[in-house]
């Protein structure tokens, strides 16, 4: 059936038949027939105070209910605003649709007021973009913006609408069957690479698996929990891959690369077959660990592209992580020693003493929630710090920028977490060097009221860097110390946000409880020594 | 050549020392590669060359039979290494149908060169006859000039511009490699699950 409407109008009929129930973004005049018709719909819209927020907060919710994250911009610096947090979801693999307006199309191409070229921009880190030109082709390039977006290797895909096209009359009919002549994503793997697989598994001596997003991304967690026990087979994982199998789970020996851990990157180098599952290994994963000849590598990935990319591959198995570990699980018996036994003795228990640490307070947290929460990060020390002393109960449950290492993302990321799931509580583990570079956001929590819990570790530095240049520039310093930080009390007074300082071991427990029991959002603040390392020593 | 991303490049040898066995033997290939007809392929294709820090010999693109795909001849040069990242990073592109390596033996490659030389009196005669051996045409003639019309494969095309250069060339416009398949063999339009 054909009814008469416009472009705008039409936009938010397909959100809807897609399922969409709320989008992040800011308006502007490139985009406002978009919004007008966002009015008398049931959409709910979370106005953010940078467009950059926008894409992490639909980044948050989409890696929290696996759905796709939908984003708005205006034309201009509306949209080159999107693009860090575009790339950021490029980089970890995230489901975002991101809309933005573009100036009248028979102006384009001549510099006018407020207009980039954001698919030009945007063309390396999207997985697929569009410039509407044709208003009758709106339902179908939206259709397949959110087929492209939540399906094989997900990803950001941006759709540019000139207002003048919003505004045009169209026959709204939607469109039946998604064909794209260059799009089939492959998610079954090839059976006699699963059967290779199977063999080289059972005919190992020392194999390992290398669990990354990939199978958070695919749902393969149970699947994969099957394989290592049936296997005993040691589990290391990226950063990304984090909650992939719960870490108190015996066989996990926790995040490899060069802010790994011992345990796990020493498996890694004594291991005579790597299973690297939805993965790509990149620099920081792989650290100082050189991949022998003598290591066999099976590489499961459903991006082609990424199997043989970073390191040469035995067995390449094209796929969905899922399916491909559920027929493997059906082709391997039962191992009986678990090989790892000595690694995963040697790990030692940090040593106790009276000064207040940062893993004081996740061991606390973790302690005290026991895996009921949601994590979000920023990047930086309290990144690793998280990523080792965190307790990981389920899959999606650690939301990092693991890819691109943006800065700023942990925030907005629990804003759209908890927009998300609402039922579980959203800790943001962040630093004052982070945490200010979407400081704003706290004025989304105000307006929404969004209950969110932000731990804020600050050491008045950019700790990383500046350990970085305590070993790399024998100590010279520079522009790594926040001597300009605010006062975060009188901060988070001013945006309506329960606040608590600490300083000391000894108030720990009686603050995560404090934090735990208010309703509200709320932000502790814990006071770190500059010197406290990223790895302890 | 698309983009001099010299130090990219080298950081992929680097990196295949380090994390990759294999020799890595530079050799030059041709893609045929399927697109949509859509505004802009052209330069997501190119775009993921620089960026990848691929080096592009020479690209060449038209229209198929079927007026919403054109067909990219695109010559790389690089190992194995590197034709099969292009691979698949072309087939990642949304708007690429298909991606197919030529093998030379199988194939025919064609390119096209128009050439300006300089001609007077005494050398026209010259270059008329060598033209007429390469058989190429004459496709324009003033005072001080002739503009030779060549086509042939890269080696022929070279040859000519060899033997001209005495004369003094005064431009040369190449449209770059094209190429198609020997016998009764076609690229498909259709991505199959088998491709992968």
């Amino acid at each position: 059936m054909k009814v008469k409407m416009t472009v705008a109008r039409a936009m938010v009929e397909v959100l809807k038949s897609e399922g969409v129930e709320i989008i992040f973004g800011i308006p502007g005049a490139a985009i406002y027939p978009f919004y007008d018709a966002l009015y008398s719909s049931d959409i709910k819209h979370v106005l953010v105070r940078t467009e950059q927020a926008a894409v992490h907060e639909a980044s948050g919710y989409a890696r929290t209910t696996g759905k796709v994250g939908v984003c708005v911009a205006t034309s201009g610096p509306g949209a080159t605003n999107l693009i860090t947090g575009i790339a950021t979801a490029y980089m970890d693999s995230v489901p975002i649709v991101a809309i933005t307006g573009q100036v009248n199309s028979s102006l384009i191409g001549r510099d006018v007021f407020q207009e980039v070229d954001i698919t030009g921009a945007t063309a390396p880190f999207t997985k697929h973009n569009y410039l509407v030109k044709d208003p009758k082709k709106i339902v179908k390039v939206l259709k397949e913006a959110f087929y492209i977006a939540s399906t094989g290797r997900r990803g950001p895909v941006l759709i540019d609408v000139p207002v003048d096209i919003q505004l045009q009359e169209i026959e709204f009919e939607f469109t039946a069957e998604i064909d794209i002549p260059g799009y089939k994503p492959k998610e079954k793997g090839h059976p006699l690479q699963i059967k290779r697989a199977a063999e080289a598994i059972e005919n190992s001596q020392r194999p390992v698996v290398c669990s990354g997003g990939g199978v958070i991304a695919s749902g393969a967690s149970e699947e994969l929990r099957i394989l290592v026990e049936k296997q005993k087979i040691p589990v290391i994982s990226t950063l990304m891959g984090i909650g992939s199998i719960p870490t108190d789970h015996p066989y996990y020996l926790g995040m490899i690369g060069s802010h790994g851990q011992k345990e796990a990157n020493l498996a890694l180098r004594q291991a005579d077959l790597l299973i690297v599952i939805g993965a790509r290994l990149a620099d920081r994963a792989l650290g100082d660990t050189k991949i022998t000849e003598n290591m066999k590598i099976i590489h499961i990935d459903i991006d082609p592209a990424e199997i043989g990319k970073n390191v040469d591959t035995n067995i390449p198995i094209v796929g969905d992580a899922k399916q491909v570990l559920s027929e493997i699980n059906k082709r391997i018996s039962e191992r009986k020693d678990f090989w790892a036994q000595e690694i995963k003795a040697q790990k030692k228990e940090i040593k106790e003493d009276d000064k207040l640490r940062p893993y004081d307070v996740l061991k606390e947290i973790s302690r005290a929630y026991n895996g009921d929460y949601i994590i979000t990060t920023d990047v930086g020390q309290h990144q690793i710090w998280a990523a080792h002393n965190v307790y990981i109960k389920e899959p999606g449950t650690f939301i990092t920028s693991g890819g691109l290492g943006t800065m700023g993302y942990g925030v907005p990321a629990a804003i759209g977490a908890k927009f998300g799931r609402p039922d579980k509580e959203v800790i943001s583990i962040t630093g004052d060097g982070s945490f200010q570079m979407l400081l704003q956001e706290l004025a989304t929590i105000k307006r929404e009221q969004v209950p969110v819990k932000i731990v804020l570790f600050n050491n008045t530095r950019l700790g990383m860097v500046y350990e970085l240049q305590k070993r790399k520039c024998s100590g010279r310093f520079i522009a790594t110390c926040l001597d300009g930080n605010p006062d975060f009390m009188i901060l988070a007074k001013a945006y309506d946000i329960q606040s608590m300082r600490i300083d000391r071991k000894e108030q720990v427990k009686e603050a995560v409880e404090t934090m735990k029991n208010f309703k509200g959002p709320f932000l502790l603040e814990v006071i770190i020594n500059p010197e406290e390392p990223t790895i302890p020593h | 050549m698309i983009g001099n991303l010299e130090t990219r490049v080298c950081y992929q040898k680097e990196k295949k020392k380090t994390f990759r066995i294999g020799g890595c033997k530079e050799v030059k290939y041709t893609l045929s590669v399927l697109v949509e007809n859509h505004p802009g392929v052209l330069s997501r294709v190119a775009g993921l060359f620089s960026r990848r820090g691929f080096n592009i010999d020479s690209l060449a693109v038209g229209v198929t039979e079927d007026p919403t795909i054109s067909r990219m001849t695109i010559v790389v040069n690089g190992d194995d290494y590197i034709v099969e990242q292009v691979t698949k990073q072309l087939n990642k592109l949304i708007d690429v149908i298909k991606v197919k390596k030529l093998n030379p033996k199988e194939a025919v490659e064609r390119e096209l060169a128009l050439i300006k030389v300089n001609a007077n009196s005494q050398t026209r005669s010259d270059i008329i006859q060598i033209t007429e051996i390469f058989r190429a045409n004459i496709i324009d003639v003033s005072k001080e000039t002739l503009t030779i019309e060549i086509s042939g494969d890269e080696d022929k095309i070279e040859a000519l511009i060899e033997l001209l250069k005495q004369y003094g060339i005064r431009e040369v416009v190449r449209t770059g490699l094209i190429a198609i398949e020997r016998g009764n063999k076609v690229i498909s339009k259709s991505k199959s699950e088998e491709d992968d």
